[in-house]
């Protein structure tokens, strides 16, 4: 066991865990930041992805003793009023039928479009492949995404 | 029970669900808090014009939390703004259909929902009628407000919610007429859109409980296994144990963190010991090819003289159909929160049916239900797993064994490789055409593995032909199974529409006039009963057909495929078009009859996410076993659908303004047959088999 200080969302957060521990447990089990999913364990669903130094990671395969200095946002911290283009378009496009994945696919947009605030229908499939919605709700996903590229910037 | 307003005063009208002849009632707030009445739903008007519904279904993605106040705010003329949903908890002895399965929810609430709200809204009218002196009848309603045009009178809901709360309400209500709906058929956006998109605690897994401990179990590694014995002490040494416990066949490693227990599964010796056959894929083959030919069947139809018709012949067509075992995927893993005290249960969790969770906790217990309360969460996905109770039964067993609070989680390997799957099935279908090409017999053998019947007898093409036979023969396996959506019918569509489709080729016809050709004959000369609805049918196939352009596309390969299941009609067109040598699947049309449609987002959603369901587990779906062991254990061995591989879907609904019924998974049967079809007349190539990435067809093209 050792303490971790952490960064998330501009707050200081401390954990007393084995380093080994990956960032969703830590972020779920002991900090109480239960909006990143837990899907797959091994990197394959995206549902557990955050930010890390504003770039999309997999939290479930990220031990916390590799974390180190780095800002960590999760989907509490997107926005302050949730309000965050993605989440706004989300909304709009009424994406969610379970809800369970959408933290991840919203995470992983907000990087991307961060990244690419103009993209095209192809470059956000590529982007948006690596989620999986076990309700099939790709169509409204990738709609999503690119109402939310007309509303950034 | 939580009434928001119930703090406030105002109108309380308690319904019920158990029986959708009685009318609403007018009940008193303090006696709803008190729990004493009985009446197992309610729809209260504040003061403060806040109208809440207390939806009592378990919202697994299928939209209820949203689509049931509709309804009411539908019949009530509500401000649909000022309308909350709250999940209602399991209410010993009052909900009755409690349940999330079926696609049942809708059709069995449409009539009770209607008349709370039509009820509510008589009873504000009639408050202000004895206010503003003037006749009922010449108050109208809009927008949770009241008008009285020639007084020049104007008031909000709120304002006679507390004297609407004093009357009684009247035996019978008129409703209004489905014609003049303003709200239902509109897109109205899932209730919980902002919760889901700001991370808020919502489903099961987020359920954290102050001293709350977590427990990881290591439940037999094949199928056929029981547990024999377990040296748990390298386990409870580890950091942040609690303890290590065993039932039944199972050992759960409890302790302060889901990693903890996870590492510390992982160094339990255990011995398990045989008690059953451990099957592999390779004996369910075997298996599958002996109980067709010499299994004992039971007959599930019988019309006519099938062996005569066979015998006279013009030609015969035989074609078999199989596919593998499924798990149910759901994103958010099984998990289940439990607190056993002396003096009753608590459980709070993801489960399609609460009801049984209780019940199986009484047993374990054996405290009287009523001393168990269930707490249902949302929840990240059913597709039917969540209608078994195991989850919830391990927890009511360790939380008893550790006498603490704890919370059982799955990973996604104990998710994929813990049973209850979709079981594997093989058809064999045989028809026999005359020398005009009309089918005159009809055979369909199941052979099921747990499947109770896996066929379902009568549905299309039973009763449009007239000699015909229906069959199946079971096999018990040690496997556990269970419904996976659309049970039977999410592979059996699949084949028989497949089937059709040869038959149709065989015959010399089109095979969207081939099936309205057997429909006609179903409405002329019905061969013995026939439980579909023939024109229902007729209309969803001619609207495909139309929608899809069908037969009239260049380059465009379409494949056609029609089911009736959970009482509704869904017919679909697939289209492939071959890029650079490769078929590729474009798109699929859907015509859909699920009678009203109440949410036109959520419903136009639930057809996408189950037309790419089903396409996505018929290409990719695939869990084999080896000596009772599942080969796949999660998402990188076993593939599910992703983004870069949908087609577009293309929805429309029927309007014909019948009673609504299931949308939840009768878009998905039909799926699979519509691209089989199609992926035929681009290939020449039967898939016969899912998963079709690993058909003939497909070798090579990936």
């Amino acid at each position: 066991m050792a303490l971790f200080k952490l960064s998330i969302n501009n707050r200081a957060y401390s954990a007393e865990v084995e380093g080994d521990t990956p960032l969703l447990w830590v972020l779920r089990d002991n900090l109480g930041l239960v909006g990143t999913k837990y899907g797959c364990g091994i990197a394959q669903c995206g549902a557990c992805t955050v930010h890390l130094d504003g770039k999309a990671v997999r939290s479930c395969v990220l031990p916390v003793s590799a974390v180190g200095k780095a800002k960590v946002t999760t989907i509490e911290g997107l926005s302050e009023k949730g309000d965050h283009p993605v989440q706004k378009a989300w909304d709009e496009v009424d994406v969610s039928q379970c809800g369970y994945c959408q933290a991840g696919q919203i995470m992983t947009a907000a990087a991307f479009l961060k990244e690419k605030p103009k993209p095209t229908e192809e470059e956000i499939v590529g982007a948006m492949s690596g989620n999986l919605c076990r309700c099939g709700t790709y169509h409204r996903i990738r709609e999503a995404v690119k109402v939310a590229a007309t509303k950034t910037n | 029970m939580r009434i928001a307003a119930a703090a406030g005063g105002g109108l309380f009208l308690g319904f019920n669900w158990s029986d959708s002849a009685a009318a609403p009632v007018v009940v008193d707030a303090k006696s709803i808090v008190a729990g004493s009445v009985k009446f197992n739903s309610y729809l209260s008007i504040g003061s403060d014009n806040s109208i809440t519904i207390v939806s009592p279904n378990p919202e697994i993605g299928q939209g209820i939390k949203t689509a049931f106040p509709m309804i009411v705010a539908e019949e009530l003329d509500a401000d649909w703004k000022l309308v909350k949903t709250v999940q209602g908890n399991l209410d010993p002895s009052q909900f009755e259909r409690q349940v999330t399965g079926g696609s049942g929810a809708v059709p069995h609430s449409w009539e009770r929902l209607r008349k709370a709200g039509a009820t509510a809204r008589h009873l504000l009218i009639e408050a202000a009628a004895a206010k503003w002196g003037v006749p009922a009848s010449e108050i109208t309603t809009a927008d949770s407000k009241l008008f009285h045009k020639a007084a020049g009178k104007s008031a909000a809901y709120g304002d006679f919610a507390e004297a609407a709360g004093k009357l009684s309400a009247p035996k019978d209500i008129k409703l209004k007429d489905e014609k003049t709906f303003k709200l239902i058929g509109q897109s109205v956006r899932n209730v919980d859109n902002k919760n889901i998109a700001t991370g808020k605690p919502l489903f099961g897994l987020d359920f954290y409980r102050e001293g709350m401990l977590f427990a990881i179990i290591q439940r037999p590694k094949a199928f056929g296994f029981k547990l024999k014995s377990v040296d748990s002490a390298a386990a409870k040494a580890m950091p942040g144990i609690v303890d290590v416990v065993t039932f039944e066949n199972s050992v759960a490693v409890v302790g302060k963190s889901t990693w903890q227990c996870k590492k510390a599964r992982e160094v339990l010796k255990i011995e398990y010991e045989k008690a059953a056959d451990l099957e592999s894929s390779e004996d369910h083959n075997r298996i599958f090819s002996n109980l067709m030919d010499n299994g004992e069947a039971t007959v599930r139809r019988k019309n006519g003289d099938v062996e005569a018709a066979f015998k006279s012949a013009a030609k015969v067509i035989k074609a078999e159909y199989q596919c593998p075992f499924l798990p149910h995927s759901p994103l958010e893993p099984m998990n289940f929160f439990a607190h056993v005290r002396e003096d009753g249960v608590e459980l709070v969790g993801p489960t399609q049916t609460p009801d049984r969770a209780r019940g199986e906790a009484a047993k374990i217990t054996g405290l009287p239900p009523e001393k168990i309360s269930v707490e249902i969460t949302r929840q990240g996905g059913g597709f039917g797993r969540r209608l078994s109770a195991d989850f919830a039964i391990e927890a009511v067993h360790v939380s008893k064994l550790v006498k603490a609070p704890v919370k059982v989680i799955w990973t996604r390997e104990d998710d994929m490789t813990g049973g209850t799957y979709r079981p594997a099935v093989r058809y064999r279908f045989e028809a026999a055409l005359d020398k005009n090409g009309e089918m005159i017999g009809y055979k369909l053998r199941g052979v099921g593995i747990n499947s109770g019947n896996p066929t379902r007898e009568d549905n299309f093409p039973s009763g449009s032909v007239d000699n015909l036979l229906i069959d199946s023969v079971e096999h018990k396996s040690a496997i556990t199974t269970g419904p996976w959506r659309a049970p039977i019918t999410n592979f059996l569509a699949y084949a028989e529409q497949s089937f059709i489709d040869e038959v149709a080729e065989a015959a010399g016809k089109d095979p969207v006039e081939f099936r309205l050709a057997l429909l006609e004959k179903a409405k002329k000369s019905p061969a013995g009963e026939v439980k579909y609805d023939i024109d229902r049918m007729i209309a969803v196939i001619k609207l495909a057909a139309e929608k899809s352009n069908w037969g009239k596309k260049k380059g465009v390969f379409q494949g056609f495929s029609v089911y009736f299941s959970h009482r509704s009609y869904v017919a679909q067109v697939g289209e492939v078009v071959v890029e650079k040598g490769k078929p590729t699947l474009k798109n699929v049309i859907a015509a859909v009859d699920c009678g009203i449609v109440i949410n036109k987002s959520g419903s136009l959603q639930q057809v996408r996410g189950g037309v790419v369901d089903g396409i996505g587990h018929a290409m990719f779906g695939n869990m084999t076993f080896k000596a009772g062991t599942p080969d796949q254990s999660n998402f990188n061995g076993f593939r599910l659908i992703r983004m870069n591989e949908i087609p577009e879907v293309d929805v429309h609904f029927v309007d014909n303004g019948i009673s609504p019924t299931g949308l939840g998974e009768p878009a998905l049967p039909p799926a699979g047959g519509a691209v089989a079809n199609a992926f035929y007349k681009a290939t020449k190539q039967r898939l016969r088999n899912q998963p079709f990435i690993n058909e003939g067809a497909f070798k090579g093209i990936s």
